[in-house]
């Protein structure tokens, strides 16, 4: 029964193909190096795009394979792109300071510069001195790596915390959001030593590539983002195809029943939580660069919601799912919210897009939560012919597992 | 001739003595008027001081007009009157002895007395004395009000005047107690000054800290050697330890005692200067990157002679030795500093009790305001185990609703009144509705409950605010839960607070009474238990469901109407309270109302407590707070009050 690895993940074949081909035809069409016909700030929203379907791809491990609904994964994308956003902060403005001061009769001493790069960057919330946790800014490589462990350490303490204590289900949802919620309240104090609700900006100027056009650096980044999505999706295949894999959908299904077989349940669920949480962080790093500013709004508990809003719509607890649920909700958000939708006059009342977008999504989402819980990937299924068996009304799992046929099947 | 002489003169006398009687105030102004005249702050204290202590009724209507330069001199005879303009462009004069007009002359017969700030400042010192006696209670009090405001040595002997003659008992507590403090202040005598410090020292009012305060203000000094023994020496400042080093050779330095220090931007301006063929003082341009070079530079700079020499840190704490540093109080005497700082600290204890008691009110109103946002959801997901992510939109909804009665019903009182079962009935429906259309097919599988709810608050939210536009709605209190009930100057509560604080404890008692005693809360204690065994005893599982969700988002709109009583009335209202709703409800213990009045008491008095400890920072509260409830659920998971035997489920 044993089919080779391609045969039995022919989606994860199809989707790389499909990656690569729209990564291509990106290229090609875009201005830093083809002909043009898409513009740069397009090319940035599909590379944005691109990294939320790599943060769906996370949420989808945890919810969609392990049932663990987090709220907080969108915070944890939020913590990557502020980790890598110091960064580009400190040595942009370490670039223009030490041009500054170059043309001074004395040269400037260490001290000096320093001084006036953090004069720079906390004028703005009343502080001339970097605060410790910038102790690593000015090296990218310590960024990089924070980039991973910051999100890592706070989902692994978090996790550690809540996993022991046996808090599941909704219980873990609403206290994942509430240290959603603490960590956004935190980062909007002014003295946190993160320039407070300023946030972090101009993050879309790479030092040392002043000379380089945003065009050219735009498909860069797309590439980046394209690169790390691949990466990510076969990480994430590989994840949930072996053992590791059958022992979290047997967590997500019934996870009592999974402890008496033997599995440490916790430390799986920690796991997974904690490496997710560090696939975000990677997510937000190559988000933030694109979109040039980050601001503790980005972090709202309503953001990582949106998130899970996402994969349920693109079909949770399969991998190409989240991806298309995420570039679709993303996209067409966008296209609603950015005031492109033509407006539809009835007569006694025209209906502005702009305002009532967020009514027809939070309906649909309500409608898929209802009638379509495998969201638009069950109609892969439609057109596979994959039906789940008749049960004649009963349950399909015994509490939470609504996927539970499909899963037997794969 | 000489008889003649006499004749004249006696007449001129007599005539003289015959205005003396007659016109006695034109007298004392005929006697001032050179400094009247003159017109400077300096000089015309005297003149203002005959006038008000020349026992004369009319003494008052002079200082007046002086103080409103309506006081005019007649070039002609150098007479002073009370002149107004009148419709003929002349002026009418007022005689001030019999008040009445004397005549009319142009502007340019007459010279206007036009005083200073600074005059009207002294002038209307003087009439403090006057309006403290006033007849009218009105103007007494208005006087004792700027007594109180800009208290003053000179008012002091005009108040203890007024005491005894003073007829209305309130007006004459309120002088008293500004006779105290003026004496604190401002009395000659020290013992005096000591027994009304020791007087007042229990007191809480802010006034009476007002007038302690400067009496203890103090001013840094130095000496050479140790400070000489007749000072009141409030503190001995050790430089390093009590004053920070820098700080002190800045007084030094602003002493003329030693020489200042010089900066590192000093420092290199001055090395930008001295650039000499490419080095400074022997040292390479290139090198001065390293602050040790800059000084080394700098010094051989000194030493030519090109720059002032930087004291070092050796020279420093010499010259810092060789001085005493002391803060010196400004009142001289010991005994009545020694008085003042001891009733402060009695004060200061006692305002430190009241202010916990202030606080255990705060944290009081903030439990049931959480209390009142949580309760619906206690019954919507503690009783059913249905998460409601709308919950906080039916909040919204029921604030909302009282904007719309009260666009309708002008009565504040009456829309109120109107508003909260309006409110009650508009989310009862919105909960029903909800129920059957979304909730009943997702009974058991909770995740997306908590999703699909989440997509309706979505929509409500923007829903709102295509209606109702983004900015805030007021939802105007009645004006007699205006204001704020003040024990004393440091306890107060707004009525609102104890109107919503009566409100939760009414909401409490409907719940226990509906889950306790009632058909309905029977059934629904059932269904919570065993859903399929309440259904075999014919229990209605559909309208209970119903019934019951109805009942929590009822609740949840008419906490809706009292929240937006404090708060402006947004579509994000709901939000605001949605997560910190749930920690009530989770951190209390799922299934009992108890467990969530204990909930939002931990969560209130904890958030009031942290905002205590950095009052300017109530975002660092929040984070605080809820760290601390993540860290609580790790002790106890299943809340405060945990359900114990079956009905506590898995």
């Amino acid at each position: 029964m044993q089919r080779a690895y391609q045969g039995r993940n022919r989606s994860t074949v199809i989707f790389l193909v499909l990656l690569a081909v729209f990564t291509l035809t990106v290229t090609v069409l875009s201005e830093g190096v083809g002909n043009g016909m898409i513009s740069t700030s397009f090319v940035k929203t599909l590379g944005k795009t691109l990294c939320l379907a790599l943060v769906a791809i996370s949420m989808d491990l945890v919810w969609g394979y392990a049932g663990i609904l987090s709220l907080g994964h969108f915070a944890f994308f939020g913590l990557g792109g502020y980790m890598v956003g110091m960064w580009l902060m400190y040595e942009r403005t370490r670039e223009i300071v030490a041009t500054s001061l170059a043309d001074a009769p004395i040269p400037p001493t260490a001290q000096e510069v320093s001084d006036a790069v953090a004069n720079q960057i906390f004028g703005v919330v009343g502080s001339a001195e970097f605060p410790l946790i910038w102790a690593f800014a000015d090296s990218l490589a310590a960024q990089l790596l924070l980039v991973v462990l910051v999100p890592g350490v706070l989902a692994g303490v978090f996790g550690w915390l809540a996993f022991r204590s046996r808090v599941a289900g909704v219980y873990l949802s609403i206290l994942t959001q509430a240290m959603t919620l603490a960590l956004s309240l935190y980062l909007f104090q002014n003295d946190n030593g993160l320039r407070g609700n300023n946030g972090l900006s101009g993050l879309q100027n790479i030092p040392g590539l002043a000379d380089v056009p945003q065009a050219l650096v735009s498909v860069w980044f797309f590439w980046g983002a394209a690169f790390a999505l691949g990466a990510g999706y076969l990480l994430a295949v590989w994840v949930v195809s072996g053992k590791f894999g059958s022992v979290l959908r047997g967590i997500r299904d019934d996870e009592a029943r999974v402890r008496f077989l033997g599995y440490p349940v916790e430390t799986y669920k920690l796991v997974l939580f904690t490496g997710t949480a560090c696939l975000a962080g990677i997510a937000g790093a190559l988000y933030y660069p694109q979109a040039g500013i980050i601001n503790p709004a980005e972090l709202a508990p309503i953001a990582s919601i949106y998130l899970a809003v996402w994969v349920a719509i693109g079909g949770r607890g399969r991998l190409y799912g989240a991806v298309i649920g995420a570039g679709l909700v993303s996209l067409v958000s966008s296209w609603f919210t950015g005031g492109q939708a033509p407006d539809v006059p009835l007569g006694f009342y025209t209906i502005k897009w702009v305002d009532w977008w967020l009514v027809v999504l939070g309906l649909s989402f309500v409608m898929v939560t209802l009638f379509a819980p495998k969201g638009i990937g069950g109609l892969f299924d439609l057109l596979e012919r994959r039906i789940a068996p008749d049960r004649h009304g009963a349950d399909l799992g015994p509490d939470q597992g609504a996927l539970r046929e499909k899963e037997a099947s794969e | 001739m000489k008889y003649l002489y006499v004749a004249v003169l006696a007449l001129a006398l007599t005539s003289t003595f015959v205005r003396a009687q007659e016109a006695p105030t034109q007298m004392i102004l005929q006697e001032q008027a050179p400094l009247i005249m003159e017109n400077s702050r300096r000089t015309v204290a005297p003149a203002i001081a005959a006038v008000s202590d020349s026992g004369l009724p009319q003494a008052q209507d002079v200082l007046q007009a002086w103080q409103a330069k309506n006081l005019w001199q007649r070039s002609a005879d150098g007479l002073f009157f009370r002149a107004t303009k009148t419709e003929q462009n002349d002026y009418a004069l007022y005689d001030f002895d019999s008040g009445e007009i004397v005549g009319t002359a142009l502007s340019s017969d007459l010279e206007q007395i036009k005083p200073n700030s600074g005059i009207r400042a002294l002038i209307g010192s003087a009439l403090v004395r006057f309006q403290l006696q006033d007849p009218d209670p009105k103007r007494r009090r208005a006087a004792l009000t700027s007594v109180q405001r800009n208290p003053g040595e000179d008012l002091l002997a005009p108040l203890r005047e007024s005491l005894a003659a003073e007829p209305d008992p309130e007006i004459l507590a309120l002088k008293q107690r500004a006779e105290r403090l003026l004496t604190m202040a401002y009395d000659a005598d020290e013992d005096r000054r000591i027994a009304a410090v020791s007087q007042m020292a229990g007191d809480l009012g802010v006034d009476v800290r007002a007038t302690l305060n400067p009496m203890l203000s103090t001013r840094q000094a130095v000496f050479a050697g140790p400070p000489p023994e007749a000072l009141n020496i409030a503190e001995t400042l050790v430089p390093g330890e009590t004053i920070e080093t820098s700080e002190a050779y800045d007084i030094l330095v602003a002493a003329d005692l030693a020489p200042p220090r010089v900066t590192a931007a000093q420092i290199r301006n001055a090395l930008a200067q001295h650039i000499e063929g490419g080095t400074v003082g022997g040292v390479p341009v290139h090198r001065l990157d390293d602050p040790d070079m800059r000084l080394q530079a700098y010094a051989a700079l000194a030493e030519l002679g090109d720059v002032p020499p930087a004291p070092g840190p050796v020279q420093i704490a010499q010259t810092l030795a060789a001085h005493s540093f002391v803060e010196v109080y400004v009142e001289p005497s010991t005994r009545v500093t020694d008085a003042a700082s001891e009733a402060l600290d009695t004060i200061a204890l006692t305002v430190g009790a009241n202010q916990a008691v202030d606080l255990i009110l705060d944290g009081l109103s903030l439990t049931s305001i959480y209390f009142l946002a949580a309760i619906g959801l206690a019954i919507t997901f503690g009783v059913m185990g249905v998460i409601n992510m709308a919950h906080g939109e039916f909040i919204m909804m029921g604030a909302y609703t009282g904007y719309v009665v009260q666009q309708i019903v002008p009565n504040h009182t009456a829309s109120i009144l109107l508003a909260i079962p309006l409110a009650f009935a508009v989310t009862f429906a919105a909960g029903v509705l909800m129920e059957r259309l979304v909730i009943r097919w997702l009974y058991n599988r909770p995740l997306e409950t908590l999703l699909a709810t989440f997509g309706v608050s979505i929509a409500l939210q923007q829903l709102a605010k295509n209606i109702f536009g983004t900015q805030a709605r007021p939802l105007t209190s009645p004006e007699w839960l205006d204001g704020a009930w003040a024990i004393n100057d440091v306890v107060a509560i707004s009525y609102i607070r104890i109107a919503i604080f009566v409100l939760a404890g009414f909401f409490l008692c409907v719940y226990l009474f509906i889950m306790r005693r009632t058909r309905l809360g029977l059934e629904t204690r059932a269904v919570t238990q065993n859903p399929r065994m309440a259904a075999s005893m014919g229990i209605n599982l559909n309208k209970v469901n119903m019934l019951t969700f109805g009942l929590g988002s009822g609740i949840a709109g008419v906490a809706g109407v009292a929240i937006g009583l404090f708060a402006k009335v947004t579509s994000e209202l709901g939000s605001d309270y949605i997560v910190q709703s749930f920690m009530t409800v989770v951190v209390g213990g799922v299934g009992n109302i108890w467990g969530t009045l204990a909930g939002a008491a931990m969560i209130g008095f904890l958030q009031k407590g942290i905002e205590w400890f950095n009052p300017s920072n109530t975002l660092a509260a929040q984070t605080f707070m809820i760290v601390f409830i993540i860290m609580f659920i790790q002790f106890r998971p299943r809340g405060i009050i945990a359900l114990k035997g079956r009905a506590a489920g898995d």
